[in-house]
C-alpha cells in the first residue's frame, strides 16, 4: 500500500476493483465503513461477482475477469474527455509534459519495436527526447504532440464508454455512472483510493493492469494525498515483509539480481545505479552503492573486502535474460531438471497452478525437504492418488516415485517472535507465547542447523566451490538456533568500528564501513531499541497515521510520496488534508518522502525516480510503456480491439503435455477463483471452527446457465478445463450476471479456494484447473480469467 | 511488561463494572458470565502478537496458563484482539477469534517424518538422523550440479539444480536468514507466495 488502512477512513470515494475487502479483509473494511460514516464517501465495486463488499456500496459494475486495464484504460479517457482530471498535479507531478523519441508509436496490437521472430521488444523508441546534457526535453503546455500527455490522449481515445462495456461486459451506462463517482476526485479537495488484492494481481497482464491504475490514480491527483493512493490488500501476514526481503531476482531491499553479465561489482553498480533525468531530480536511487555494499558486508562480514569487490562474486549469477521464477522453475522440475526441493511452509500442490503438472514435477524428484506446522498436499504428494482420489487418474503410485521426502514440524506464529509486515508496511514486532508442541523447532533452528550441517561437511571433506557456502557469515551468538532480535539488529544495519545502530539509511556508507541486511528497513532498530515493539497511541495529524505505533518503511513514513499532495509552494492541494507542509524552513506534518529542509522547488516530489516525477509512460515492463487491454491467454471471445494480437504477447506460458490450453469452443465459460471469509487459505481446512463453518467445497454459477443446463441449487456439477476437473454442489446464484461480450453471451462461474486432500474436511483443489500461465513482469499465474466446461456430473 | 499490568488492570476493573450491575439490575446472567470470563485469564500470561492470516495485521493478546515454572509445557486458553491496536482495536474477524484452535491443535506435527524413495508412509526419524540424511543430499546435488563458471567462461556460482520456496507467514527475520541459506548454498530458483 502506498497508504495504509488506517489512512483509507479519509477517503472521499473508494474504488473496490480486484478485491473483495468486505469477505477477505473484514478488519480493515471498517476504515471503508468509517469513511462512508465520516465523509459521506462512496464505495464503488467493479467486481465479476456482486460480493459482500458489492452488497454495501453506492455502485456496483458487474465485469468479464481480465478485462480491468479496458475498463481503467476506460477512465483514463473518460478523466481527459470530460476534464476531470487534475490539471496541475498532472502538470506539476508527473512525467506528462515529457517529449517522447519520433518513432514510438501503437498499432494493431503492437508498440513499435517488436521483433516477431525474438518475440520481444527493442525498447529504444519507448525513450525520452534528451538534450545535451542527457536530460529529458519538457513542454510543460502539454500541447506537443509528442507529449506524454498527448500520447496517452491518444492511446485511450479508444477506450471508449461503448468500447469497454464492448470488452467487459457491463452497459456504457453503467460504466459512466461509475466513472463519474471515480473521476469526481480529480479535485484538489476530494481524495479517492484503491482498494486491489488478486484480482488483479493473477493475470498474464497484471503489472500493467496496476500501472494503468496508478496512470488513473496520477491523473487524478490522489496519490500522495491522505485518503488516496494505490494500495495492494495482501493476502499473508508477511507477504509484504518477504517481497521487500527479495525473491528470486531481487536482493532484500529490491536490489536487483546480479547478472552474469556484471562479473564485477563496479559493473554492477554502473548498470544498477540511475542517472537523473531532470536537472530537478534527487534520483535517491543514486545512492545504490551503499545499500548494496552494507548487504555484502552483512552477507560476508570480514570476508568482504574492498578488494574483492565485498564477497561480490560469491552471490549466484543467472544469465542476462534466464528467469528463474516459479513457472519456469517447476516447468524444469517437470522435465526432470531439479534434483532438489526446499519448501519453507509453502504449499505449491495447492496453492501452483495446474495441479496435475505440479504433482508429476515433484515425483521427479531426488529429494524434498518441507518444513511446517501441518501435513500439506505438498508433503504428502506421493500419495495423490489415494488421497486425491478420482482427480488424479494417471498420476503413479508410490512404488514409482523416488522421491525421499523429510517433513519437518515447525514453530507456529504464537511459538516465535519477529516482525510481521502489514499491507501498510508496518513492521509490527510479536513476541513467543509458547514453545513449540512436541519436537518441534522454529524454522531459524531448522535452517541454522541444516545449513551448518552441510557447511560442516564440506569443511570436512572439502566440495565444489566452497567459498559462497564456507564465507557467508552466519556468526550469531548462537549460531544453531540465532535469537531474532539479534538477527533484526543486523537487518537495520550498524556502524562496524563502534557497533553503533543506525538511525536509518541515510547513514549507510559504500566504503564498507556498515552493515545493513535491508536498506529500506534500517531505522527499525536504532540505539533507541527495536522500533517495531512501540505502542504508541498518538495521532498527532489526526488522519491516522499513528507514527509511534510500530514501524513503518521506509523511515518510518506513512503515506508515500506525501510531497505530491502538496503544490509547486509546498503547501497542500487541500488544507484539510496534507500530510507535510513547507513552513519556510522545513517541511512539517508526517515524516516527509523528501528532503526534510530542501525547498519545494529545489527536488521533483517523486524523489525515487530519475525523472523526478511520476511516470504515466514507463518504459519499465516489458510489453509496453502504456497499458493496453490484452485477453487473458484462455479468452471467449478475440480481442475485441485487435483480434490478431488477442493476448498478451509476451505472457510466459509452456507448451509440455500437462500445459494444455483450451479454446471457447469446448470450455465456454469463464471461471475466477475466489476466498470465503471462513477460511484461510489453505490452511484452516485443519481448523475445527473454519471446517465446520465452510466444510464444503462447491461451485457458483448464474441461474440462467444453470436453468439453460437443467442444474438444480445442491445438484452435483463436474468443472473441467484443458488441465482436470473438480465436482461440486452447485450454488446456483443471481451475484453473477449474464454478460454481452463482443456480441456473444459469456457466462462466469466461481470458485472457492481451500479445500484439498489433505485436512479435517477435504475436497477438490481448484488448482486442477488453472493454466500453467504467466505475467512476464512479476511471474504471477493467471488465476482468474481462464476457461472451463460445466456439466451436471 | 507494563502493558501486561495495564491488561490485567482493565479487566479487574471491567470485573468491578459488571459486579456493581448485578445489585442495579437484580437478576441477570452478565455477572455470572464476567465472573467465569475473569477466571478463564484472570492468571494467564499475555504475550503481544500479530496475527498470521491476511495483511490487515491485527494485533493479539495470547493468554497462556502453566508458564513460569520449570519443566511445565503452557498452553494457549484464548487469544483475542489487542484494543490498543489502531488497526482492529481489539476486534478479529470469524478466523481471527479461532486462532487459538490452529495454535492447539491436534493435526499439528510434532515429530519428523521421513518417506524413503518406492514407499507408502511416513515413518519418524529423529532430528539428528534427519540432519545427517538431508546434509548428505544436499552436499551430493550441489557437488556433482554446481555451476562455477558458464558456458562463456564467466564465474556465476550456482546451483541450478536445488529449488526452494517459502516464507510468506514467516518474519523478516526469517525471510533474511532464508536469503542468506539460499545464496550461500547458490539457489537461484527461489519464489515466495507474494509472486502468487
Amino acid at each position: 500500500m502506498t497508504n495504509g488502512w488506517t489512512d483509507v477512513s479519509n477517503a472521499d470515494v473508494v474504488l473496490v476493483m480486484g478485491g473483495n475487502p468486505a469477505e477477505n479483509h473484514p478488519v480493515g473494511f471498517r476504515f471503508v465503513m468509517e469513511a462512508r460514516r465520516k465523509r459521506k464517501a462512496k464505495l464503488v465495486v467493479v467486481d465479476p461477482r456482486f460480493n459482500r463488499t458489492a452488497a454495501v456500496s453506492d455502485s456496483y459494475t458487474p465485469m468479464r475477469a481480465g478485462t480491468d486495464i479496458a475498463f481503467l484504460g476506460g477512465l483514463i479517457h473518460y478523466a481527459i474527455e470530460n476534464k476531470l482530471y487534475q490539471e496541475n498535479y498532472v502538470k506539476l507531478h508527473t512525467n506528462a509534459s515529457f517529449l517522447v523519441k519520433e518513432g514510438f508509436d501503437f498499432a494493431e496490437g503492437y508498440f513499435s519495436g517488436w521483433d516477431s521472430g525474438a518475440k520481444k521488444y527493442d525498447r529504444a523508441s519507448w525513450q525520452y527526447e534528451t538534450d545535451g546534457q542527457g536530460f529529458a526535453k519538457v513542454d510543460p503546455t502539454l500541447e506537443n504532440p509528442r507529449s506524454v500527455f498527448q500520447l496517452m490522449r491518444k492511446h485511450y481515445a479508444r477506450y471508449t464508454p461503448d468500447a469497454v462495456a464492448n470488452i467487459c461486459g457491463c452497459t456504457a451506462e453503467e460504466f459512466r455512472k461509475a466513472a463519474a463517482i471515480i473521476c469526481s476526485t480529480g479535485k484538489p479537495d476530494r481524495a479517492g483510493t484503491i482498494l486491489y488484492a488478486l484480482g488483479w494481481t493473477q493475470h498474464s497482464h497484471a503489472v500493467q493492469l496496476i500501472h494503468t491504475a496508478a496512470m488513473l490514480q496520477l491523473m487524478l491527483g490522489n496519490i500522495g494525498m491522505p485518503g488516496g493512493g494505490i494500495n495492494a490488500q495482501r493476502g499473508h501476514a508477511n507477504i509484504q515483509g518477504s517481497t521487500d526481503m527479495g525473491s528470486w531476482n531481487n536482493l532484500p531491499g529490491y536490489l536487483k539480481i546480479p547478472r552474469a553479465n556484471m562479473q564485477s561489482l563496479d559493473d554492477y553498480l554502473k548498470a544498477n545505479t540511475p542517472k537523473a533525468l531532470r536537472p530537478n531530480s534527487l534520483n535517491y536511487w543514486g545512492n545504490t552503492p551503499k545499500f548494496m555494499v552494507s548487504l555484502l558486508k552483512a552477507y560476508y562480514g570480514k570476508h568482504a573486502t574492498k578488494e574483492n569487490g565485498y564477497g561480490y562474486s560469491y552471490i549466484p549469477k543467472p544469465g542476462e535474460t534466464e528467469n528463474y521464477g516459479w513457472g519456469p522453475f517447476f516447468d524444469k522440475m517437470h522435465k526432470g531438471g531439479i534434483e532438489g526441493f526446499i519448501s519453507f511452509g509453502m504449499n505449491p500442490v495447492a496453492n501452483g497452478p495446474n495441479t496435475p503438472k505440479m504433482l508429476n514435477a515433484l515425483a521427479k524428484l531426488k529429494w524434498m525437504i518441507v518444513v511446517e506446522n501441518f501435513e500439506t498436499e505438498t508433503a504428502a504428494f506421493w500419495n495423490a492418488k489415494k488421497l486425491g482420489e478420482k482427480f488424479y487418474p494417471t498420476f503413479v503410485d508410490p512404488t514409482q516415485i523416488q522421491t525421499e521426502a523429510f517433513l519437518l514440524p515447525a514453530a507456529c506464529f504464537a511459538e516465535k517472535d519477529g516482525a510481521f509486515v502489514n499491507s501498510s508496511r508496518w513492521l509490527q514486532w510479536k513476541r513467543a507465547a509458547l514453545p513449540p508442541p512436541g519436537d518441534a523447532r522454529p524454522d531459524q533452528e531448522i535452517m541454522s542447523r541444516l545449513f551448518l550441517a552441510v557447511r560442516e561437511l564440506y569443511e570436512k571433506e572439502g566440495g565444489k566451490a566452497p567459498n559462497p557456502l564456507l564465507r557467508m557469515n552466519w556468526d550469531y551468538t548462537n549460531p544453531l538456533n540465532p535469537s531474532l532480535e539479534e538477527v533484526a539488529r543486523e537487518v537495520n544495519g550498524r556502524e562496524i568500528a563502534t557497533g553503533r545502530q543506525l538511525n536509518g539509511f541515510g547513514e549507510l556508507k559504500d566504503d564498507g564501513s556498515t552493515v545493513c541486511g535491508n536498506w529500506v528497513y534500517s531505522g527499525s532498530w536504532t540505539e533507541a531499541g527495536n522500533m517495531m515493539a512501540r505502542r504508541g497511541q498518538e495521532d498527532p495529524t489526526g488522519l491516522g497515521i499513528y507514527p509511534n505505533w510500530s514501524w513503518s518503511w521506509p523511515a518510518n513514513r506513512r503515506i508515500l510520496y506525501n510531497r505530491a499532495a502538496s503544490n509547486a509552494e509546498g503547501q497542500g492541494w487541500d488544507p484539510l488534508r496534507t500530510p507535510i507542509r513547507w513552513d519556510g524552513e522545513r517541511w512539517r506534518g508526517e515524516v516527509p518522502d523528501y528532503k526534510a529542509d530542501a525547498k519545494p522547488t529545489d527536488y521533483g516530489a517523486f524523489i525515487m525516480l530519475p525523472e523526478g516525477v511520476a511516470k504515466l509512460f514507463a518504459a519499465d515492463l516489458v510489453e509496453g510503456p502504456f497499458p493496453e487491454h490484452y485477453e487473458p491467454v484462455e479468452s471467449p471471445v478475440p480481442n475485441p480491439l485487435h483480434t490478431n494480437v488477442s493476448s498478451n504477447p509476451l505472457a510466459t506460458v509452456f507448451h509440455g503435455p500437462l500445459d494444455k490450453l483450451g479454446e471457447a469452443k469446448d470450455y465456454p465459460y469463464v471461471a475466477i477463483t475466489y476466498r470465503l471469509t471462513e477460511h484461510f487459505h489453505y490452511w484452516t481446512k485443519h481448523v475445527a471452527s473454519g471446517s465446520e463453518l465452510q466444510s464444503n467445497f462447491f461451485v457458483e454459477l448464474p441461474e440462467e446457465l444453470a436453468t439453460a443446463k437443467g442444474i438444480k441449487g445442491g445438484d452435483m456439477v463436474k468443472v473441467t478445463s484443458a488441465r482436470g476437473h473438480v465436482e461440486g454442489p452447485a450454488l446456483v446464484t443471481k451475484r453473477i450476471r449474464p454478460l454481452k461480450v463482443a456480441g456473444k453471451t459469456v457466462y462466469q462461474i466461481g470458485i472457492p479456494i481451500h479445500w484439498g486432500f489433505v485436512g479435517r474436511v477435504r475436497g477438490p483443489l481448484v488448482n486442477n484447473l488453472t493454466p500453467s500461465a504467466y505475467d512476464p513482469n512479476s511471474g504471477t499465474p493467471e488465476y482468474k480469467g481462464f476457461l472451463v466446461n460445466l456439466e451436471k456430473a | 511488561m507494563g502493558y501486561t499490568i495495564n491488561r490485567r488492570q482493565f479487566f479487574q476493573r471491567s470485573a468491578l463494572r459488571a459486579g456493581a450491575a448485578v445489585t442495579a439490575l437484580g437478576l441477570d446472567l452478565k455477572p455470572a458470565i464476567a465472573a467465569a470470563r475473569e477466571l478463564k485469564i484472570s492468571r494467564t500470561t499475555q504475550t503481544n502478537s500479530v496475527c498470521p492470516y491476511c495483511a490487515v495485521g491485527c494485533s493479539v493478546i495470547i493468554h497462556t496458563l502453566g508458564d513460569k515454572a520449570r519443566n511445565v509445557h503452557p498452553t494457549v486458553v484464548h487469544i483475542e484482539g489487542d484494543p490498543d491496536s489502531p488497526v482492529n482495536r481489539g476486534t478479529l474477524c470469524s478466523k481471527g477469534i479461532s486462532l487459538k484452535e490452529f495454535v492447539v491443535n491436534e493435526r499439528r506435527l510434532t515429530r519428523p517424518l521421513h518417506r524413503a524413495p518406492g514407499q507408502a508412509e511416513w515413518k519418524p526419524i529423529s532430528w539428528e538422523d534427519a540432519y545427517t540424511k538431508m546434509a548428505r543430499l544436499i552436499k551430493d546435488t550441489r557437488d556433482r550440479t554446481f555451476v562455477e563458471k558458464d558456458e562463456q567462461g564467466r564465474e556465476v556460482n550456482r546451483l541450478p539444480s536445488v529449488a526452494m520456496i517459502g516464507g510468506c507467514t514467516d518474519t523478516n527475520e526469517i525471510n533474511y536468514l532464508l536469503s542468506k541459506f539460499r545464496f550461500g548454498l547458490g539457489i537461484l530458483s527461489y519464489e515466495n507466495q507474494s509472486r502468487l
